[in-house]
Parts: structure tokens; sequence; C-alpha cells
């Protein structure tokens, strides 16, 4: 257990700068998700931390002291890698003692941490087996093996699940969630899939291009996005963008959208905007209501629709709008179907697509889900 | 051996012979004539004896007279089948020849002596195999220094060669420094030199260090081989790279990594390099025969240069040490070759 620190952590390749300045501060025992596209830079600054990368600038701290310098192996991390990177030439058990083996512990102590490894992996019966004749989860999980026994401050994970079918990707997640309960080791995980960021994570870091968007607990990320990225990034289906223009400030902010022109009431705070102001308002696709409500309603016609049993998503063509509903509702293609944004439900971008902020008075809101119509 | 019948009989039209088939196979056949007919005759010649060698017609398969041991006479006496008159058909052995008369007695009644003219007899042949070309070799010359110093050059300088070869591949293909390429580019560029070239200089590097006349001399000036580099550099590209990040946050040295990981990963590519520096070393010639000039340190191909005497040449040893020296390589190639295409097939090397 330990905590980990950067600060203003910079990495640059010959004149290409991936990282730009990078101020994180984690707690003992939690368990950080890297999250953002490929290409964001979140593997790179996992390497940094590991120690496989070297800084550009700035400082790397664990549990308050300063590793830059200090080489991988003797940093106490332990790393999960995307492609396993378990040796093929030797047996799983030559796999989890490699490591034992190379700091000189005793064959007995290497024994018992290994089989005590083996047994909280249910690996046991794969111990004479080289990786070649392991499924893909054994293999995700001899790689486990092999950070645990070696029993690090901090487990680093680089997109570990990537490389699994969908099903086992889940139990994995799961497995994975256990072991942090269990172990109670601070783990830090990059992944581009943000289900997974958002069902294991105690903080989310959120990156993009080389910066850190936000930082958060998952809900809070779902909630107040600090910017259209970020919002845009996190939740399934993605949230829709209208842009518009700042048609009222009095009573809350309203919107004009470009194109139609209907006005949508939102309780953004105003900020230092004109009436007039391009801005870009945000709702997530759950979040829309079926009907007209006298407020707040557009009308789109209907593109095509996934009924998925417990929920229906549709999706409008024109001007780029999905909407999420509870249950299944009928829907044929080119029908015109009248919606509500909820105004609580609505978020606002301005112009360099930073989040206004909600107003004061409103406090994050619970998701309720409706019964079916 | 299913699989050998349908390979030798594999035809492309269904069951019978298309035209492609007959020229596919004629012209397999010709090449099979051409690459494996000398090696043939050579095999089946280090089995004739001496006269057999100098025999004129000659013949592919070793022939001799035979002979016969006759009571009475204390030798082997040589068997004869006469062609004419009143004993034709007989088999009889000559005791001495006078004139165009000869001497001769059937094995089956020795105390009665007949005289044959020689046009009326031909020789008995049967197929006899000289191995005394081999038995005597042994002793005769120092067939064991020179077969001792063969392989010791060949697998000393192999073990060398993979050793010096994988750790300049290792370092060019696993880690970046400043003048990598340069490096690798100048290590391939030695290649277009002409080993003639460079055969004086090595001679007086070689003789200032004390080599002429080792076994040393031989293994170290060929033990680094841009083949050898480039070959196992490819090879260990394909090797990924989170293996060796992986092993380092294991707490493995770089000299772990490369012996306990790396050269075990390379295996197929190192069999490949071992088979080629097995086969440059035992058939080196020039730089052998420039640096030893010694006959207790000649190597094989060196010995077999220096049974060409100026004035004889003992053929039949010749040949059986020829076949011996061809020997080692041959069942190497034959054991390893599909290692051989495996590796050279995935080191990218064509």
């Amino acid at each position: 257990m330990a905590s980990l620190e950067l600060r203003g952590v910079v990495k640059r390749y010959r004149e290409a700068t991936v990282i730009h300045g990078v101020d994180l501060a984690f707690e003992r025992g939690e368990f950080i998700v890297f999250v953002g596209p490929s290409g964001c830079g979140k593997s790179t600054l996992l390497r940094i931390i590991c120690g496989l990368e070297s800084a550009s600038e700035g400082d790397i701290l664990i549990d308050g002291a300063r590793v830059n310098e200090v080489p991988a192996a003797q940093r106490g991390l332990a790393m999960v890698f995307q492609s396993y990177a378990l040796y093929p030439h030797m047996t799983v058990y030559q796999n989890l003692a490699f490591g034992l083996e190379n700091i000189g512990t005793p064959k007995a102590e290497i024994a018992a941490k290994i089989n005590e490894a083996a047994r909280m992996l249910r690996l046991e019966q794969y111990l004479q087996r080289r990786p070649a004749a392991l499924s893909g989860g054994q293999r995700q999980r001899v790689a486990i093996g092999r950070a645990i026994v070696r029993e690090p401050r901090i487990f680093l994970f680089d997109e570990p699940l990537s490389n699994l079918d969908a099903e086992l990707r889940v139990q994995m997640r799961a497995e994975i969630a256990q072991l942090h309960d269990r172990l109670g080791t601070s783990m830090v995980y990059v992944t581009h899939d943000q289900v997974e960021a958002m069902t294991m994570a105690d903080r989310i870091v959120v990156l993009r291009a080389g910066r850190v968007e936000q930082v958060g607990t998952p809900l809070d990320l779902y909630n107040r996005p600090a910017n259209a990225f970020v919002a845009g990034f996190i939740g399934t289906p993605r949230m829709n963008f209208l842009k518009g223009r700042i048609a009222a400030t009095d009573g809350g902010l309203a919107v004009a959208l470009d194109g139609t022109g209907g006005i949508i009431r939102t309780e953004a705070a105003l900020r230092e905007l004109a009436v007039g102001a391009p801005v870009t308002i945000g709702i997530r696709p759950e979040h829309v209501a079926l009907g007209h409500k006298g407020l707040n309603d557009v009308s789109f016609t209907v593109g095509h629709s996934e009924q998925l049993g417990g929920a229906t998503t549709l999706f409008f063509p024109e001007p780029g709008f999905a909407v999420q509903l509870p249950g299944q509702v009928p829907a044929r293609r080119g029908e015109g179907m009248g919606l509500n944004l909820p105004p609580e439900r609505v978020h606002v971008f301005d112009s360099d697509d930073k989040a206004l902020p909600l107003g004061q008075t409103r406090p994050a809101p619970p998701i309720i889900t409706q019964p079916a119509a | 051996m299913t699989r050998l019948r349908a390979i030798l009989f594999a035809t492309r039209g269904r069951g019978r012979l298309d035209w492609a088939d007959w020229v596919s196979y004629l012209y397999l056949a010709l090449g099979l004539v051409v690459m494996f007919g000398p090696v043939l005759w050579l095999v089946l010649s280090s089995f004739k004896t001496e006269a057999g060698l100098i025999e004129f017609p000659p013949r592919l398969l070793p022939y001799e007279q035979a002979h016969a041991a006759v009571a009475g006479y204390p030798k082997l006496l040589p068997l004869y089948e006469i062609t004419a008159g009143e004993m034709k058909g007989n088999k009889l052995a000559e005791i001495r020849r006078i004139g165009l008369q000869a001497q001769m007695v059937d094995p089956a009644q020795p105390e009665q002596i007949v005289r044959i003219p020689t046009q009326d007899r031909t020789p008995v042949r049967e197929l006899r195999f000289a191995w005394g070309n081999y038995t005597e070799l042994m002793g005769r010359f120092n067939f064991g220094t020179y077969l001792w110093n063969s392989v010791f050059i060949t697998v000393v300088a192999t073990l060398i060669t993979l050793l010096i070869n994988s750790m300049a591949a290792f370092a060019l293909s696993k880690y970046s420094f400043r003048g990598r390429d340069t490096t690798f580019l100048l290590i391939l560029a030695t290649l277009m030199i002409p080993p003639t070239i460079v055969l004086v200089p090595n001679f007086f590097i070689a003789a200032s260090l004390g080599l002429v006349n080792s076994l040393w001399g031989v293994i170290w000036p060929g033990v680094a081989t841009p083949t050898g580099v480039f070959l196992l550099r490819q090879y260990m590209l394909t090797i990924p790279d989170d293996l060796i990040d992986a092993a380092r946050m294991d707490h493995a040295s770089e000299w772990r990594i490369y012996w306990r990981i790396i050269l075990p990963l390379t295996a197929p590519a190192l069999a490949v390099l071992a088979i080629f520096s097995v086969m440059w070393r035992w058939n080196e010639f020039l730089w052998p025969m420039v640096v030893l000039n010694k006959s207790e340190t000649f190597t094989l191909q060196l010995a077999l240069n220096s049974f060409q005497g100026e004035l004889t040449t003992s053929w039949n040893y010749l040949l059986a040490m020829t076949v011996l020296t061809l020997l080692p390589v041959t069942v190497i190639f034959a054991l390893l070759q599909r290692y051989i295409t495996q590796g050279i097939a995935s080191s990218g090397v064509k």
C-alpha cells in the first residue's frame, strides 16, 4: 500500500510532447483508472510511473519519496501488461517464480508464495503448463499472479482486459475488483473502455492528448463533467450535443438551438457570457423523456432504433441525436417524435467546450429509472 | 511412408500423367542426376582399389577380379572364365603367366594344371567394396588429428559465433542508442568486402597476435559474421518488448534478460545460424590454408589438399577421406533442414 503523486510530469520524444504537465495525487489503497481514447498518453504515463520510461520533467513520488532515478525493479511496483507478457518458454510456475528468483528468495518461500497466489487465482492445476496451453482468461490470471507474488506497493494494469472476449471481460473485471478489496493495495489501471473505468474505479482520471481533463469519482464525472470531452467520453450511449446561442439570461440560461430555433431552458449558471454567444448544450440519451411537456420540447424524425428488451435506443439522424428509453418503445423509421429535455438534465458548454457550472442550489441529480410505459 | 509415396507419385492430372507432370518429373530427374550424380560417383569410387580407379572404361560400381583359394597354393589365385577351346565355360584360376600362355588350374582339381592362351579367357569380376580405403586411412595418415582439428574449430567457433552474434543482435534490436542504425549498417556493409581483399591484412594481424599455426587463429577472425547478426537481429525484433519490460520489472539484470529470456526465445534463429556456421567452418579452406602451415594443425580440408602430391596421388584414400569429410555436414543438413527453412522464413531473410 502506498500513495502516489505526480508533479508537473512532462514527456517529450524529440520534438513531440506527449504528456503536458500532469499533476495528480492518489491516496493509499485507492483504485485509480486512467481512461482516454487511444494515443492520449495514458499508457505512457503508466510506464513513467513504473519506471520503464523516464519523465522529461517533473517528479514522481511514491509514499512521498521522489523515485525518478530509481530503476523500475526497485520501485516496488508490479505491472500487468496488455499482452500479458508471459515468458512463453517457461511454465506458469517458472513465470511466477522468475521475479522472486532474481531477488534471491529462498526456494521454499517462492513455492509458498506461488501456491498461495495460485490458490487465490484458481491456477493450481495449470502450474506446469506453458502459457501457450492456457486460455486468454487463464493467461490474464497468470499475469496478475506474477504481480501478486511480488507483493508490490502499487499494482499497475495496462489495458489488461482488452484481449479478452466480452463475457470474460465482465468476469475478470469483477475478479480484479475483488482482488483490490482483498489486498487493499493501491492500483492504477489504464483502459480506453469507459465502462471498465466506471465500474471499477474509486476515482477516474480522464486524459486527452497528454492532458488531464478531469479527475473524480465515476458519478462525479457522469453528473458534472468538466467539459464536453469528458461529457461525451463517459456514459453510453454518448451524450447528445446540440449547438445554439444564448437567447436569454434571466431565470436560468436559455439557449436558442441553431436550425430549429427552439428555446431550451437550463439551470446552468450564467458566468460572463452575453446573449448571442455560441454555446453547446448536452443531454444524455437516458435523460431525454418521451412526449411534449410544454417546456424544452423538440421534435425529430426517427432513423433507426435498437430494441434491447429492457431499454430502447432511438436514433435521430437529423441533428444526430440519440434517446434511450426504458422498456420497449415501438418506433417506425421516418416517424416524427416529440421529445422533452428536462432543464435540470441539460449541460451547457461554452465555445471552448468548458462546462458552465450548474445552478448552486441543485444537488447532483439522482438517476431515476422510470417503469416501462 | 505413405506421405513419401504421396510425394513421389504426386500428379497434376487425376490418376494419370499430365504433360506438366512429364515436364516436372523430367526436370526434377535432371536436377537429381546433375546434383546427386557426382556425389554418388564419389561415394562409389571411394570403395574402389587404386587399380579399380584407373581402369578404362570406368565403371560406376566397384568391380574387382574374383580370387579363389586353391589347395596347394599359399596365395589367392585370380579367377578367369575360359571363352574358347575345350575348357570353354569353366572358371579356372591362374597360377602364372608365361608370354601368351597361362598356366591355370581348376580349383576343384588342384593337381591338374592346364595351359590356356591368354586371348581365350576373360577375368571373372565380382562386386567388392574396398573397405581398406577407410580402415587403412585411420592408421596411415594423421586422420585422427585432422578430424580433431576440424571438429574443434567447427564446434568452438560455432559456439563463440552464436554467443557474440546474439549479443550484438540483442543490443541492435532491443536497445535504442545513438548511432545504432549506423552501427548496424556498418556491420552489414562488411558483406560487400570480398574476403580475399582482407586476406593479407587479416594474416598480418593474426601473425602479430601469434596466432599462426594455432587453431585459434582460424577461429577468431570469423566469429563475428554480418549474416549472423542480421539473421538474429531480424528474429529478435519479433520478440515483444513487453517481455523485456516485464523481466525488468521482475528484477532481472540485463544479462539475465539476455540469457534467460532472449536466448531461449531466439532458439529457432540460433539453430539456423548454428547450421550455417557448422557448414562454413567445416568447409572453410582458404583462411585455414593461410594460417595453418604445419601438418599437425591441418584441418580435414587442408589434409585433403595435401594428399594431392606433386608426383603421386593416392586417389583411393583421397576419395575415402572426401566422403568422410562430406558426411558430417550432410547429416547435419539432412536432420536440420526443417529448421533452416523455418528460421529463415521467420526471420524475414530471403
